[in-house]
């Protein structure tokens, strides 16, 4: 297909484009700049979300029926197949495995799983909004929209199963009078996760508006 | 390459087009809701999706003022082939093909604005909620809030309308390649088809949109 053959010949600029990751010695992931810095900061949440799903499935909360379970089973598989294809694209230019502190989780609550779940799915909607302009390649844009609804359509069904038969899959305090959802920079998103992750994140090279 | 005269224009088009299609959604809420045909039970949900159809609207048409494209007439029998207004399944039925045909579109459409970083953004967070609204309609119907393959629960009528199908730019829902890379590899197909929507160019959309638009 024409997508396929034109997207193959720039996997590969990821690879040799813009600066790449490093770690330092004192834990400092750096996600590098242009557009592989953005994707490595789009690899970051994806791990965050593809760990928090692991574990969720894993404990088996108190509390949820077969359609929850069903929902965050599906939900670990598309945070695995997010992060693992990034780190695909990225190759050597990707940041390391990164380590998480889910303390602040009660995995064995249902409630706290959900609610947890809610906001880190509609942080990383805001954080894909967010990031579109930061981005020069127009394939790299594409792949960005393509998952950006996914997250999406996790948040509406998340919120679902914590509200159901209501406004809450796309409520007030998400989406603004105007119908938008919201829209946040790498500098907003990046310390509401940070509580989640145990490596400081340096974002310094990260493209600005 | 381009000039400033013609990423302008092509801005404006594109967002007339965004304009044509959020007229199609706002219109089949409004008459949805105004029709009975949701049962009480669900009227919060449509109230919202309405809410917001109609907010879209109303954004899209200040940002373009005088250059806005002006409401097309719809017929959402789709020339007697449908009843969403007395009949809910149909109502739901159709209600799912036109969100998922709006983030398919919206979709298809981020590459064209990349010069204008504000209309870019807008676009982007019109999309997202034009997908949690999808998310919620299948769900309601009893399926999955996203995307399998190809999308063999969407009755036929429907399906003939091309909404989870593929065109000359894009693959259909199905794919599974991404910049390259097999995403069927990691999880299995389902999982790499679902954790992907696939955009659609404009023409498909408005193909799919057309069907509802009264003629003459």
């Amino acid at each position: 297909m024409a997508d396929n053959k034109k997207t193959t010949a720039t996997a590969s600029r990821a690879e040799r484009g813009d600066a790449g990751s490093s770690v330092n010695q004192s834990g400092t992931v750096h996600l590098g700049s242009g557009d592989v810095g953005i994707l490595n900061y789009a690899l970051a949440l994806e791990q965050l979300e593809a760990e928090f799903y692991t574990r969720a499935v894993d404990a088996k909360p108190r509390g949820l029926d077969a359609d929850a379970m069903s929902v965050l089973d599906d939900l670990r598989k598309h945070e695995t197949v997010h992060r693992e294809f990034f780190f695909t694209a990225l190759g050597k230019n990707a940041i390391p495995r990164l380590s998480f502190d889910f303390s602040s989780v009660d995995f064995t609550s249902g409630n706290s799983v959900l609610e947890t779940a809610r906001t880190i799915e509609d942080l990383g909607i805001s954080a894909f909004n967010g990031a579109g302009q930061l981005l020069t390649n127009p394939d790299y844009l594409a792949v960005a929209g393509k998952i950006v609804s996914v997250e999406a359509r996790h948040a509406a069904a998340i919120r679902d199963l914590l509200e159901p038969k209501t406004a809450s899959f796309a409520s007030d305090d998400v989406v603004d009078a105007k119908g938008r959802d919201g829209a946040r920079l790498p500098a907003e998103v990046l310390p509401l996760a940070a509580p989640f992750i145990k490596e400081k994140i340096d974002a310094s090279q990260l493209p600005t508006m | 390459m381009h000039t400033e005269t013609d990423n302008t224009q092509t801005v404006l088009d594109t967002l007339n087009f965004a304009l044509t299609l959020e007229y199609l959604e706002s219109s089949f809420y409004n008459m949805a809701v105004a029709s009975g045909v949701i049962p009480s039970s669900d009227l919060a949900i449509f109230r919202q999706i309405q809410q917001h159809e109609n907010a879209h609207v109303a954004f899209f048409r200040g940002v373009l003022g005088d250059k806005a494209v002006r409401e097309p007439k719809f017929d959402f029998t789709a020339g007697g082939k449908f009843d969403p207004f007395h009949d809910c399944p149909t109502f739901m039925t159709l209600s799912q093909g036109f969100e998922d045909t709006g983030v398919r579109a919206f979709k298809g459409q981020a590459g064209k604005l990349m010069s204008n970083d504000e209309v870019l953004t807008a676009a982007l967070r019109i999309h997202s909620v034009e997908a949690r609204h999808a998310s919620e309609v299948r769900r309601l119907r009893g399926l999955k809030g996203w995307v399998t393959g190809d999308e063999a629960n969407i009755p036929a009528p429907l399906k003939q309308t091309g909404v989870y199908a593929g065109d000359s730019m894009w693959p259909s829902e199905g794919n599974t390649v991404q910049l390259g890379i097999d995403v069927s590899q990691f999880q299995g197909a389902d999982a790499g088809s679902e954790a992907f929507d696939e955009p659609i160019t404009a023409d498909h959309a408005l193909r799919i949109a057309s069907q509802f638009i009264a003629n003459g």
